[in-house]
Formats: structure tokens, sequence, C-alpha cells
């Protein structure tokens, strides 16, 4: 089985685009949109869900205030400047809560309780060239690489029971906790960079990341001609780093038509330039060493 | 008055919106902080010119446990909410797995035995990029590998000041780190772009914003590039559309320089008065 994790460190690089031409692209296979904080890859691929489950992010501490005596004791034990005193009251913030439930277990009075944040759920289901896992973080819920795990597992299990060689995942951006869960086990990581100084920045630290898991990487070059010095200078970059380039993609407005008609670019203009490029930088990653 | 420039989708514009209003803000002559609070991927630096470097750095404390002490009992086991602690009853084993803590002292708290101290891990910096008597730039950094930038975001908004505008620029997304930068603000821009994606998650960013009550408006980025759906969906819902930039292929290749267009176009100078104009009016 051959997991291919598409990447970029910076958001809006186009992860999305070029995940959703990968997946359209050859024989059936399995993706999972890890990107849970921003779920779109569905609506390109429009999958018809055949489970759905919820999930449990975590927990929050609610305090019962006919029970709170306003000791203090919770407040002074935690950590996240959760709970405050105002007008005489004891106040729990749900928002700095991380849910340790530490005031729970120490309040004489038994006066906190916990309550599950379970807004969230997973589905799986069909897309028309496979199957596909993805997930919907609930708003303000803590992302922290449990729900992608969840998605990343079920796309094996997936892909195993159905015999299908390829999963591709649709990471999220940044370099934190969902970021890791998207990473761990894959075999293969997909760069999507622009050219510009902050996507630079932001591919420097993500290949920091990557190499502590020693995943074979690669890079695509996305919109290389909105700035063509700076493609240049990456380039030159990843040559002195030994990280191959799959190719470069020009800036097309076909993309975005593509997205507005709920198609990938290469179901959308298959003989286009851009979906000839994306096929070959497809190959490419493929037949990597 | 606090503003914080959001957006759920990644890479509509959030640090383009963020600078520029930075240097039209100092330009009035108004005092001015601009806190990049996305720590993972921070990009602010790349925009201003640094004349401060000090840094501070940002700790975590992490439980050591001193087996010749430990009874085994497995209490801390039990009040870990995070998996940070292998324990193994039979083998006497014991174990912290230091990525998965997060530092809430629950296990300090349940060792009765004294076994469990604790030591400092670095997670992130947090730097003065900037600073003059009427402005000040700071900016949020976790080390690589860093599981929640959550607690570098924290004390960056600790530099949150008596300026007469602050500007905190988000990371993406709707979890915790967003809700953390935007805490503190009293008003909310955020930056869409008018395709299906941009307003799919607009439409999850708004909803968060009104659960938390805050005020927002939005700006629309790369104007021209999708379709109206976005313009449309602001007017059925009564959102406030705070300004339209179009594309443009020249200031986007200045931007990726690390120029502000503000500083080089009149058109777009006018563009981001207008925005600072209304957002400061618009807030109650």
């Amino acid at each position: 089985m051959k997991e291919i994790v598409v990447i970029s460190g910076k958001g809006g690089t186009g992860k999305t685009s070029l995940s959703a031409a990968f997946a359209t692209l050859g024989p059936a296979k399995v993706v999972a949109d890890c990107d849970v904080d921003a779920a779109d890859l569905y609506l390109v691929l429009r999958p018809v869900n055949t489970h759905e489950q919820r999930f449990i992010t975590g927990q929050k501490a609610v305090i019962n205030e006919a029970a709170c005596t306003n000791c203090g004791l919770c407040s002074e034990y935690c950590r996240f400047d959760a709970i405050s005193q105002k007008n005489g009251k004891t106040i729990i913030s749900g928002i700095s809560c991380d849910g340790c439930q530490l005031c729970e277990r120490i309040c004489p009075e038994e006066a906190i309780s916990m309550v599950q944040s379970d807004r969230s759920y997973w589905f799986s289901g069909t897309f028309r060239n496979g199957l596909m896992v993805h997930a919907r973080l609930a708003p303000g819920e803590e992302n922290s690489g449990k729900l992608v795990n969840v998605v990343r597992e079920q796309a094996r299990k997936t892909a195993a029971c159905n015999e299908l060689e390829t999963i591709i995942i649709d990471g999220p951006p940044g370099t934190g906790c969902p970021v890791i869960s998207s990473l761990t086990g894959a075999g293969q990581a997909v760069i999507v960079t622009e050219p510009g100084l902050s996507a630079f920045h932001d591919l420097k630290r993500l290949l920091q990341l990557i190499n502590n898991f020693k995943i074979k990487s690669c890079v695509i070059i996305n919109k290389y001609d909105l700035n063509e010095s700076i493609t240049n200078q990456m380039t030159e970059w990843l040559k002195g780093a030994g990280i191959p380039l799959a190719g470069k993609l020009p800036f097309d407005r076909l993309m975005v038509d593509a997205m507005l008609q709920c198609k990938s670019i290469t179901e959308y203009s298959p003989d286009s330039e851009l979906s000839n490029e994306i096929k070959s930088i497809w190959k490419f990653i493929n037949e990597m060493p | 008055m606090k503003i914080a420039i959001a957006s759920g989708k990644g890479g509509t514009g959030k640090t383009f919106v963020s600078t520029n209003l930075f240097w039209v803000a100092k330009l009035a002559g108004m005092s001015v902080t601009l806190i990049d609070c996305d720590a993972e991927e921070p990009n602010v630096r790349e925009y201003i010119e640094e004349n401060d470097c000090c840094s501070e750095n940002v700790f975590q404390q992490i439980p050591v446990i001193d087996t010749s002490r430990c009874t085994f009992c497995g209490k801390c086991f039990e009040y870990c909410n995070y998996n940070a602690i292998v324990f193994l009853t039979a083998n006497r084993f014991i174990r912290i797995v230091e990525d998965l803590c997060h530092d809430c002292g629950a296990c300090s708290y349940a060792c009765r035995d004294g076994a469990i101290t604790e030591k400092k891990k670095l997670l992130g910096t947090v730097n003065t990029i900037s600073k003059d008597p009427g402005t000040n730039v700071v900016e949020a950094c976790t080390e690589v590998g860093v599981y929640s930038p959550v607690p570098v975001i924290k004390k960056a908004l600790a530099h949150i000041n008596s300026h007469e505008i602050t500007l905190l620029d988000a990371p993406p997304g709707i979890s915790c780190p967003f809700i953390t930068t935007v805490a503190p603000a009293d008003y909310v821009v955020l930056v869409a772009e008018p395709t299906p994606f941009g307003l799919n998650d607009l439409i999850l960013s708004a909803e968060t914003l009104r659960k938390l009550e805050k005020p927002f408006g939005v700006v629309i980025n790369k104007a021209g590039l999708g379709n109206n759906d976005t313009g449309q969906w602001l007017e059925s819902n009564k959102i406030p559309l705070l300004l339209e930039i179009p594309f443009d292929r020249e200031i986007a290749r200045l931007f990726a320089e690390g120029i502000l267009p503000v500083k080089e176009n009149i058109i777009f100078a006018t563009l981001f008065k207008k925005l600072l104009n209304t957002i400061l009016t618009s807030t109650p």
C-alpha cells in the first residue's frame, strides 16, 4: 500500500486542488481529507457518505454555581488560566479550559463536572474514482490531531478491505500536531509551495519537520510564474538541499474554473497544459525511488 | 482597539491585510502594535524592517519521575487525561511521553510519594521584531515539531499594550489557535477568497465568531478569480463586506518579494486607509 501526503506549510498554495487532481487520475484509490479544520476536498469529490460517526474531541469543565463556595482552590491549581473570580462568582472559560480534569478532581464541594465535546463527525463513503474518508471538526474544538488520526486510520482500513493500492492524504497547513498526525506512518510527502518569501520560509520549516520522520519527499512549485525570480531561488535551494522538484505549474484561472464546476482540473480540462504537467508530476511521484 | 485578522482557509491573505493595515495606521500617525499569532508559520517578519530583536523563550513544564521514589501506585497515570504516561503495573514500568504532555500539573498533584518533579521544555519564542515609540511588531514562533502553538500565542498576546490600534494576525482554521487569538479582539476581519473553498471555510469561521459573539466583517481578496456566491452569501446573511481587493498579478509579485503594496501603489494605499476607517467606525 502506498500512502502519499500532500502538505504545504503555508496555506492556500493549492494542496486541495492538486489532491483532487491526483485522486481522479488513474486507477481507483482511497482519499483522506486530513485538513479537518478547513475540509474542502469534498466540494470537488462530492462523496456519497455511507458511514457517519460522532467524534469526541475532548472535554471541558463546567461549574455548578449552587454548589460552589468560591474557595478558589480550582483557580489556584489551573495552569491554563481558565478559572477566574468575577463579582463573587467562580467562572470557567470554555475557551481556555484544556480539559485536564484536575479542577474536577480536587474540588472539595464536587461542584465541577466534565462535559464532552461531541459535535465533530467523521464520514466515509464513495466517490467517482474510489473511496473517501473525511471529517468535520466543530468550530472552536481542539484540533489535537486525534481526529486526523481517526481519518488516516480509517483510510488505511478502507484501502486494506478493498484492496486498493494508493491512499492520497490532503494534509493541513502548519507544522503542528495535525501535520505531525498526517505524516505519521506515511510513505511519501508531496509538498506544494508557491514563489514567495513567506512560502519559502514555511517550506524550510516544514522540511525540518519532515526530516524527523525520514519520509521521502518532493516539491511542487505552484503558480511559479507569479514570481519567476523567487521560483529560480527556490529551485536552486532545493537542488542544494537534495530535494527533488517534481514539477512547476503556471498560475491559471482554469484551476478556479474547475473548482467552480466541482471538478478536478484534470477532469475539467484534461488536455490543457496545466493538466498535462500535473499528469507528468503524478508519474514522477509514483516513480520516485 | 484590538482587531484580529483571520480566515478559515489558509493563504487567503491574512498577513497581506494585517501588514498593509499596519503600515497605513502608522503613516496616519496612530500608535499601533502588530502581533503575528500564526506561530506555526509566522510570516509578518518578511514585511517589516527589523530594528530590534529581543526574544523571550516560552517553556512548558514536563514531569520527571524519580523511579527510586515511585511506588508504582498508578495514581499519576489515572490522573493524566492526555495518555502522556505509560504505566505497566506488573513490570513496574512507568514513563512520560513528553510530546503528549499538556503541562496541566495533574500528575504532580496526584503523586503522594514525592516522586515527580518538573523540568522545562522549550516550546517556542516570542520575538520583538521592530519597536519605536509609536509602533511595536511582535512574532510568536513555535519550535518545529511542537504539538500546540497555543502557549506561545498566549505569551505573544501579553504584548497587547495601550496603543490605539493592535492588529492580531491569526493562524488559519477554526480550532484552538484561532480561538485563542480572536478572544481578546474587539473586532475580527475575516479574509476570504471568492471561490467555493473560500466560501465553505468562511461560513465555518462566521459560525464560530457568532458563537463567540464577536463583531466581524469580511474582506474579499483576489476578487475576480471566482464567482459572486461569496458576495451574495454576505448580503443574505447581513455580514458587512468591508473591502474587495481585486486580484492583480503585479501586486502578487510585489508581495511575494516582501514589499508592501501600500508603500508602492497609491490606489492600494487609499483602499487600505478606507478599510481602516471602516473598521474603526464599525465597532460599538
